[in-house]
């Protein structure tokens, strides 16, 4: 089923009628970026809605991600775009009034398929956080946890060396992995926190707002390690800033809160194109609205 | 000319009247007072104590058997090690009940479930239920009821009986003191482990108890040093003051609460004096206990 709506791109949508839990009375219209569908796509996303305790977040949720691709959620507080990243790798299991609707495909299987182990999913589709969270122990420790905990075979000095290569790194701490993650800058600990993702050999990163409590140089440079690990891996992030969207991503997901009545809000996705799209001549007038400021 | 920038100094920035300043120091002298009180009577107990107990202090005091008939021969070997047996016992029993309670009430207790709601509510309770309570429970169950292992007939007041009892009556305090540890550790450092992998109990085992051992270890000696010194359970279990060979976990059993309560229940008064004797090696160990708290807080808890 899959490969078809891929082939025919958005003139068809066979996956909708097919989902359950959309509702009937809103028909999701296809944001899939037509030019998207004809690469490899890890993620397939057809009416997609997330509730807590039964009230929508975010909903009508429906693209492709691509592969080796940066794909970047913009869009005001409150839109739902953490919480969509977070049903990436089910993260919003850990939340009990959290429910996901809708078709969740990562190449091509249901990420929410009663027989799928969301631990299975987390250990391929990895995670950053907006505050860096080191693990309180050293940062040889820090990296060797999640290979440790996955019973990952090989050299752990080689893995942990590879991953903090990879972190962009391994020059500022290789005479001080002993050393607790804790003393590190705020900048290194989010590098440290990518590295530690990267040494279970993910396939893909999500990146919920990774630079937002970090200064500019830092930013930049977990920028610059984002384009390097595209090559690799496909990374999904979350940005609350504009210039940042437009400076790393491939393409760019736009979403917005619309207010329903009785002051109720429900995240919806707007416009999903080439980041390029957005940003010069976006089809939606939210969007933008959105990106030359006028609101959010 | 300076007069004027005067008046508008006062009237920007006006002086503290006499009064106020009067009532403040009144306040902080109250305050000032009530601490002294507190600490008056309890420093006025241990000088007393100390007079009388810590020239009893020797070793023979610590290694002889107790002794009816020569006051300066009498010791309280059986009540100092009944009292060290328990307090390992105890903790033995403690620590891991106490611990998978707590983790089980942070990690998987559903709040919003009734029977957990009444669990929690249940324990804050039972950590206030007088010892005395504790110690007809024991008496009824451990002693007599089904946990009369040695089947001794008329129950089986034994050592461990006497660590289980006490056990229960801390474990409360246990569960409750090691849920705000586990408490403390930063839900992002749960996340950051689910996010590369691990499952659940690897998280809980790797992250969040390691992060949380130090207030756990600090809850359980303080628990201890809470049962340490109870009295009433030990004797509704039937501790016994005057043993003459050394406890067993099977067997009858002394402790130092049970020596102090009954040299100071003895009529001859250089028996009496005998109280404040096992009241100073109580209180040793008890601060010996609580130093090891403060220390153990000092040096492994762990700042998020």
């Amino acid at each position: 089923m899959e490969s078809t709506r891929a082939e025919t791109g958005a003139s068809e949508r066979p996956g909708v009628s097919a989902s359950a839990g959309l509702p009937k009375a809103l028909p999701a219209v296809d944001k899939r970026d037509p030019s998207a569908t004809k690469q490899e796509a890890i993620f397939s996303l057809t009416g997609v809605q997330v509730a807590y305790g039964g009230i929508p977040a975010v909903e009508d949720v429906t693209f492709d991600l691509v592969k080796n691709e940066i794909t970047a959620f913009i869009g005001p507080s409150g839109c739902g775009k953490s919480t969509l990243l977070r049903c990436l790798n089910r993260m919003n299991d850990l939340i009990p009034s959290a429910s996901v609707s809708g078709k969740v495909l990562y190449h091509d299987q249901d990420l929410y398929a009663p027989d799928i182990d969301p631990v299975q999913v987390r250990k391929r589709i990895g995670m950053v956080f907006q505050k860096p969270n080191p693990f309180p122990k050293s940062i040889y420790e820090n990296i060797a946890f999640g290979p440790r905990v996955l019973g990952m075979k090989g050299d752990m000095d080689e893995i942990v060396e590879t991953a903090l290569r990879k972190g962009a790194l391994w020059d500022e701490v290789k005479d001080r992995l002993k050393t607790n993650a804790f003393g590190m800058s705020g900048g290194q600990q989010q590098r440290l926190c990518i590295a530690r993702t990267m040494a279970v050999e993910p396939d893909v990163i999500l990146m919920d707002e990774p630079c937002s409590a970090l200064d500019p140089i830092s930013t930049g440079a977990i920028e610059e390690l984002m384009l390097d690990l595209k090559r690799n891996y496909s990374i999904v992030i979350v940005t609350h800033n504009m210039q940042q969207a437009a400076r790393v991503s491939d393409r760019t997901a736009f979403y917005n809160v619309d207010k329903l009545e009785a002051g109720k809000r429900v995240g919806k996705l707007v416009e999903f194109a080439a980041t390029e799209k957005i940003f010069t001549a976006p089809d939606d007038k939210r969007t933008e609205e959105y990106v030359t400021g006028k609101f959010g | 000319m300076a007069v004027a920038e005067t008046e508008i100094t006062r009237k920007v920035v006006e002086r503290a009247s006499s009064g106020a300043r009067t009532k403040d120091l009144l306040f902080r002298a109250s305050l000032l007072l009530c601490l002294f009180v507190a600490v008056l009577f309890l420093g006025v107990l241990i000088v007393d104590v100390a007079i009388d107990g810590v020239p009893l202090i020797t070793p023979d005091f610590l290694t002889n058997f107790p002794s009816r008939l020569f006051p300066e021969d009498s010791g309280i070997r059986p009540a100092l090690i009944g009292t060290l047996y328990l307090m390992l016992l105890c903790a033995a029993f403690i620590v891991p009940i106490g611990v998978a309670a707590a983790v089980y009430l942070e990690e998987y207790a559903d709040p919003n479930r009734w029977y957990n709601r009444l669990i929690e509510v249940n324990i804050q309770n039972l950590a206030s239920v007088p010892s005395v309570v504790y110690g007809i429970l024991g008496l009824a169950f451990i002693v007599r009821g089904p946990i009369d292992i040695w089947g001794l007939g008329e129950g089986s007041p034994t050592l461990l009986a006497g660590a289980l009892t006490l056990g229960l009556l801390v474990l409360p305090v246990v569960i409750i003191v090691s849920r705000e540890a586990i408490r403390a550790v930063p839900p992002s450092i749960r996340e950051g482990s689910l996010a590369l992998g691990a499952t659940k109990w690897q998280t809980i085992w790797k992250m969040v108890l390691p992060g949380s051992v130090a207030g756990i270890a600090t809850g359980v000696i303080l628990a201890l040093s809470r049962a340490i010194g109870e009295t009433a359970p030990l004797i509704l279990v039937g501790a016994i003051a005057f043993r003459l060979t050394d406890p067993t976990i099977d067997g009858q059993f002394s402790a130092l609460p049970i020596a102090i309560f009954q040299a100071a229940g003895e009529p001859r008064p250089e028996f009496q004096i005998l109280a404040a004797g096992a009241i100073v090696v109580l209180l040793a160990v008890l601060l010996l206990m609580n130093s090891v708290a403060i220390f153990l807080r000092n040096r492994y808890e762990q700042k998020w």
